[in-house]
């Protein structure tokens, strides 16, 4: 059996990047001639996203629930991962590549003694076992060979793309409340503020997306970025040094641990373009970069460039626009 | 008193062109020089402020060959107090190696008489990116660990951290000994002095071998993406270039409300 930690939204549906586990793991099993593919998902499981796992082939839905599970701790869902596995023959545990899943796998593979394998891109032979990985921030790809059982990875973010089953399993719903010792209670969230409003549905579906990354310098220097994404009616999206750095809220990030888009334009101004934040803008239809480097990744994968300071250019865009509008 | 751990690891600097070693087992840095990775520049930077507010050691360590006391030196000027040093091919070491070797290190500390409150390490290394030599040192020493986060403190045996997590700011607060692994963005690493360098010279850094045989990474081998060919239509330099953007903007349709 395959074991996939699924993540769910506000919406308490599965998050996208789950849904692409879910089908990473259905090609393995495929591949592995068809061992059941279970979810292993924490707290509440409405009939919706139950609906929805059955979709995707998800035999069995192992809901864990009970005290331990009221808020975040890595070791407590590690332990419930644990139950589940303790109950069936387990050959491969996955989750998708957020900052949940590397690190509640990585308490798994840590208490099982095995090896694990983050941001997976693609598998290659089952026996041996290898996969390819993401290393050195994307620039270099890593065959790793993973020996034991269970194999323990996580997928990268948007590595293939989210669909349904031809098959729709069953997703009978299995309740776990295990008796979480109290060392993997230790490190728990005690207290977490309201997350930002999840906005990113907007930037998504958006036509036209103005990007903005490093190059912009500061969060005062989003004035004409914000005033660019205003005039062409459409959303801004960011890289992730620009939400690191608190520039911008999160859910404007574009790229592998943030949203995919797939506008008729991106605008990226300023962004470099590593293959994490490419995972994430590679299926807009035309892409115009603006940057002060020519050898950009990001400007030699775009459709149309300019060469040169955002600071300078993007006032000069919003003028000539302006201008053409008799403003 | 806080006595403070800090793990960093020398890694080749990934901002520009990378290539491989011939063997295809490793990233060749002759080219683009060695750095440390901003989260563990960020984790530097918050065991200097903790052990600042507490009194205590900073102590910076890593597992890297001969050159990597240069990321040792690093830590050393901008507010580390003492470094170790496990030299040793760091390629030969797989992530749950490197959580042996610094547990290793740690409990022979302990034993000459400084424990460590707490650990910091980066939430994932910039090279190897496996996510995961903080959690598995945590097992290796029986502490609790909490993971990503960028803001840390530590008062009356209890460490508070925090930071934007999944489900919106998230806090911890857990009892010394801890591991903490730390995500850049909550502090500004300070620039070295030149009094901080001068004084990170003189610091005698503790050298060691590995305590252990390493079992290793489980790579294969390393390759590079393929290059993808490019198309791009420059449209011009700086502001100039204004009238062609909109003409594009028009053409594309995306101007149209
Ligand atoms: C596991 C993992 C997941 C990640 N997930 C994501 C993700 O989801 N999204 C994401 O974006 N990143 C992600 N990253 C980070 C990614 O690797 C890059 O570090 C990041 O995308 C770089 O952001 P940037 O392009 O803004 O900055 P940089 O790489 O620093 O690039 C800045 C660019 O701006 C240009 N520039 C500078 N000044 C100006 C100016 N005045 N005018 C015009 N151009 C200028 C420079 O030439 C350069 O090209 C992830 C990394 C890892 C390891
Ligand atoms: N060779 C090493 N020496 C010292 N610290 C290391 C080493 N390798 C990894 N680390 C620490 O562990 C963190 C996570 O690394 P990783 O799990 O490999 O992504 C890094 O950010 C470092 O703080």
């Amino acid at each position: 059996m395959i074991v996939v930690l699924v993540e769910k939204g506000p919406d308490g549906l599965a998050v996208e990047v789950s849904r692409e586990t879910v089908t990473f793991a259905r090609s393995l099993s495929e591949a592995g001639g068809g061992v059941a593919i279970d979810a292993v998902v924490v707290g509440e499981v409405s009939d919706a996203l139950r609906e929805q796992l059955a979709a995707y082939g998800v035999r069995d839905v192992h809901r864990l629930g009970g005290e331990a599970y009221d808020s975040f701790a890595g070791a407590a869902w590690a332990a419930g991962i644990e139950s589940v596995l303790a109950a069936t023959t387990t050959v491969v545990v996955m989750a998708a590549g957020t900052p949940r899943g590397n690190e509640v796998l990585a308490h798994v593979a840590a208490r099982r003694g095995v090896e694990m394998a983050a941001n997976v891109l693609t598998f290659g032979g089952l026996s041996p076992f290898v996969v390819t990985r993401q290393v050195v921030g994307g620039q270099a790809l890593e065959e790793m060979r993973l020996g034991n059982r269970p194999a323990i990875f996580t997928v990268a973010g948007h590595a293939v793309e989210a669909a349904p089953a031809a098959t729709p399993g069953a997703a009978t719903l299995v309740e776990h409340a295990p008796d979480v010792a109290a060392a993997d209670l230790i490190a728990r969230v005690v207290s977490s503020e309201e997350p930002e409003p999840d906005l990113s549905g907007d930037l998504k579906s958006a036509k036209v997306v103005v990007g903005a990354g490093r190059g912009a310098g500061s969060a005062e220097g989003f004035a004409d970025l914000v005033e660019l994404t205003e005039l062409v009616g459409g959303s801004m999206g960011v890289s992730r040094v620009v939400t690191s750095l608190g520039w911008r809220p999160h859910h404007e990030q574009v790229g592998q641990t943030g949203s995919r888009i797939s506008p008729d334009l991106y605008i990226p101004c300023g962004i470099s373009g590593a293959i994490q934040h490419w995972a994430g803008c590679s299926s807009a239809k035309a892409i115009l970069a603006i940057n002060t480097d020519a050898d950009a990744p990001m400007v030699t994968k775009a459709t149309y460039a300019v060469i040169g300071d955002l600071h300078e250019v993007v006032p000069a865009i919003n003028a000539e626009i302006r201008r053409r509008r008799g403003e | 008193m806080t006595n403070v751990l800090v793990c960093v690891k020398r890694v080749p600097d990934a901002s520009s062109e990378v290539v491989l070693t011939a063997d295809g087992q490793s990233v060749d840095g002759r080219f683009a020089g060695f750095t440390m990775s901003t989260h563990e520049e960020c984790a530097v930077e918050l065991a200097a402020l903790v052990t600042a507010a507490g009194g205590g050691e900073a102590t910076a360590l890593t597992l890297g060959d001969a050159e990597a006391v240069e990321q040792l030196r690093a830590a050393l000027a901008v507010g580390c107090t003492a470094a170790t040093h496990v030299v040793a091919d760091p390629q030969r070491f797989g992530p749950a190696d490197v959580a042996r070797e610094i547990a290793a290190v740690v409990r022979d500390h302990e034993a000459a008489g400084r424990s460590y409150d707490l650990i910091l390490l980066g939430n994932d290394a910039a090279d190897s990116g496996d996510f995961q030599v903080g959690i598995r040192l945590a097992y290796e020493l029986g502490r609790p660990v909490v993971n990503g986060v960028t803001h840390v403190s530590v008062a009356d045996g209890v460490v508070t951290a925090s930071g934007a997590g999944t489900d919106g700011y998230e806090t911890y607060r857990v009892p010394v000994p801890a591991v903490v692994t730390i995500l850049e963005g909550g502090v500004e690493p300070r620039y070295p002095t030149v009094p901080g360098r001068m004084k990170a010279k003189k610091v005698a850094i503790e050298e060691r071998t590995p305590a252990g045989e390493p079992t290793g990474p489980n790579r294969v081998k390393l390759a590079l993406p393929p290059p993808v060919p490019s198309n791009v239509q420059i449209l011009g330099k700086g502001a100039d270039a204004a009238p062609a953007v909109v003409d594009v903007l028009e053409e594309l349709g995306v101007l149209s409300r």
